[in-house]
């Protein structure tokens, strides 16, 4: 009897993650068929998505293992680049965009996973500040390295070269990542349902591992590393799955996104986007993913609903986010939604 | 229910200086400690520590306050590596082991300030415990594998049997940081117990609990040892507690063994009064 209260009661809060997601979707589906929605905000679908899922891995790192990560735009680099490679690779095999899309998203979630493996055997042996700082420069390396980073293919295969150019491609090659230039010529085949998708499998994938005995290990790592180590469990073991899992899903991410525009850098993914991602999952909540898709979606939107405010734009976007951090830890406000929704408020629960 | 051993048992020499119960010579002693200890830079924490723990022994390990009884347990559980000397558990070397390795080996523990997973409800931290006898990976959590759903519901089952020992069943759900002090405690022993161990390390157990408390919690300790047939080495300052159900002590000060014997041994050892009261009380 109590097991099936309480199954219910994270079942309910993950039902209504999923429910807010799926209504978000026919909604926004509705008012486009209607009509309803500006250029500006239609060209924002996908981005929204693929933050909202950054927000999400990185809620895994933050809110579920209890590390801070200041680099995990690195790993969305390394899943746009190589999905996007993969992508072009591919363009005359799998000529099914949506297909092509998933397989392309596969191989990027795959190289930041591996990313991620390797960061992570130096990174995870450091705790707090100390791990913190050397993610931040971790995705700046990453950051160097594509923008030094120069990738074609012709009828002789893959011809790679760092720094300068050197990649000799014959008539027909294709130079794929260009260095600083980036990658050009892409074809816009992410979509507003794609990046649905993507929630969905984000959001499937971080609940089931979270309430299974793996998510337990890792949540136990956080609560209590030396106790977790006295019951048997390898911390090192459970730190890398979290951070390696977060990752693969900011791989994905960073395919969609790159997928989206016909050119992007790696500038695009810098220490800026990092905090940024941050910014969704802190003021969501840690280890609340709900919180981590509104905000993740909300501060996506608000540059571009302030544009009125003209050069003012950021300052107003700030004021905003302090007032919001004001007020999401105002007990008199938290002890007022509580009685509204007729329930304990909690902060920092596993959602 | 409990049948507590409350008459002296006689302590038999084994090899090497230590000594176990009588009852439990037949079998080689679960735990045996050898010119175990540890410096930290020039202070030797621990020095020259021999110990043996019988099969089904309820051991005290006591001493002043400073005097390295912690230590001993963080060196036992490898929270500390040990500078010198060997410790072998059911006659293994447990070597260069992690805190984790020798978890599984078969020590569990509990902490004198009590850490446990204070976010997590009470039957996760159970579950915590028995972490390394849930048998299904990472994927099978993700895709819910039938796997997944067979193992949850043994673990559910097996987690609700160990609370009961403490009748802590209807506290399942709640969250282990929100427990009073007491129940905390409880928690703690039996989240070290669902990890199957053949040693169970209590560092003040009876801490911040009432004369009431403190004797049920000694019913339950021997309840503990006669259901699971386990061996049991505990810290404690409360001599009543001490006195009442340990079988063995050792006594430790400035890092060393001063004195080992049963309990009537101990508390007419001059060595042991001075130890706790000075020159003068030895007199």
């Amino acid at each position: 009897m109590a097991k099936i209260r309480r199954l219910s009661k994270t079942n309910r809060r993950q039902l209504l993650t999923y429910g807010v997601v799926i209504l978000a979707y026919i909604i926004i589906q509705i008012m486009g068929g209607a009509g309803m929605l500006s250029s500006s905000l239609k060209g924002m679908l996908v981005p929204i998505c693929a933050y909202v899922v950054m927000a999400l891995s990185l809620n895994l790192t933050v809110g579920v293992l209890g590390e801070l990560s200041l680099g995990h735009a690195g790993f969305m680099s390394v899943g746009a680049f190589t999905g996007v490679t993969a992508s072009i690779v591919l363009q005359n095999v799998i000529p099914f965009a949506p297909l092509r899309l998933a397989v392309a998203m596969v191989v990027g979630a795959i190289f930041a996973a591996a990313a991620g493996f390797l960061i992570g055997i130096p990174v995870l042996r450091l705790n707090g500040d100390y791990l913190a700082i050397v993610t931040l420069a971790f995705g700046e390396i990453i950051k160097s390295i594509f923008n030094n980073m120069y990738l074609g293919f012709d009828s002789h295969g893959f011809q790679f070269s760092m720094i300068t150019d050197n990649t000799r491609l014959e008539d027909g090659g294709r130079l794929v990542i260009g260095g600083p230039m980036g990658v050009g010529s892409i074809q816009k085949i992410s979509t507003f349902t794609a990046g649905f998708v993507l929630i969905l499998v984000t959001l499937f994938v971080i609940f089931n591992l979270v309430h299974s005995r793996s998510g337990r290990a890792i949540m136990a790592v956080r609560d209590n590393r030396i106790a977790a180590e006295s019951v048997g469990i390898n911390v090192t073991k459970y730190k890398m799955m979290a951070f390696v899992t977060s990752a693969a899903l900011a791989g994905a991410a960073g395919t969609l996104f790159a997928m989206n525009y016909s050119t992007f850098t790696a500038n695009k993914f810098d220490f800026n986007t990092s905090i940024l991602v941050l910014v969704f999952v802190v003021l969501g909540g840690l280890g609340n993913m709900l919180g981590s898709i509104v905000a993740a979606a909300a501060l996506t939107i608000l540059p571009e609903a302030l544009r009125q405010f003209a050069d003012y734009r950021m300052l107003v976007y700030a004021i905003v986010l302090i007032l919001v951090m004001l007020a999401t830890n105002n007990p008199t406000i938290q002890s007022y939604t509580a009685r509204i929704f007729g329930k304990k408020h909690k902060k920092g629960g596993a959602a | 229910m409990s049948k507590p051993v409350r008459e002296p048992v006689k302590l038999v020499p084994v090899p090497s200086t230590n000594i176990i119960p009588e009852r439990d010579v037949d079998k080689s002693p679960i735990l045996e400690c050898r010119h175990l200890g540890i410096d930290f830079g020039g202070l030797s924490a621990v020095k020259d520590f021999n110990m043996a723990i019988g099969r089904t022994e309820i051991a005290g390990l006591i001493g002043p306050n400073g005097a390295g009884k912690t230590t001993v347990f963080n060196l036992l559980t490898k929270v500390y590596q040990p500078t010198r000397g060997s410790i072998l558990l059911d006659g293994r070397e447990t070597g260069k082991m992690t805190t984790a390795q020798v978890n599984r080996a078969g020590i569990a523990r509990t902490f004198q300030n009590i850490r446990l997973f204070d976010n997590l409800s009470v039957e996760d931290n159970v579950k915590l415990g028995l972490h390394n006898h849930i048998n299904y990976g990472m994927w099978s959590g993700i895709f819910r594998l039938p796997k997944y759903w067979k193992e949850e519901k043994a673990s559910h089952d097996r987690a609700m049997e160990l609370l009961s020992i403490f009748d802590m069943e209807n506290l399942a759900k709640t969250k282990a940081g929100s427990l009073p002090y007491g129940a905390q405690r409880r928690l703690e022993i039996v989240r070290a117990l669902a990890t199957n161990p053949s040693l169970l390390l209590l560092d003040e157990p009876a801490a911040g609990m009432n004369p009431s408390e403190t004797a049920e919690l000694m019913d339950n300790i021997v309840k503990i040892r006669d259901t699971f047939q386990i061996a049991i080495l505990l810290i404690e300052h409360d001599m009543n507690l001490v006195m009442g159900i340990c079988e063995g002590i050792g006594v430790l000060n400035f890092g060393q063994v001063i004195a080992k014997g049963t309990p009537d041994e101990i508390k007419n050892n001059p060595v042991v009064i001075e130890a706790y009261l000075g020159k003068k009380g030895a007199n």
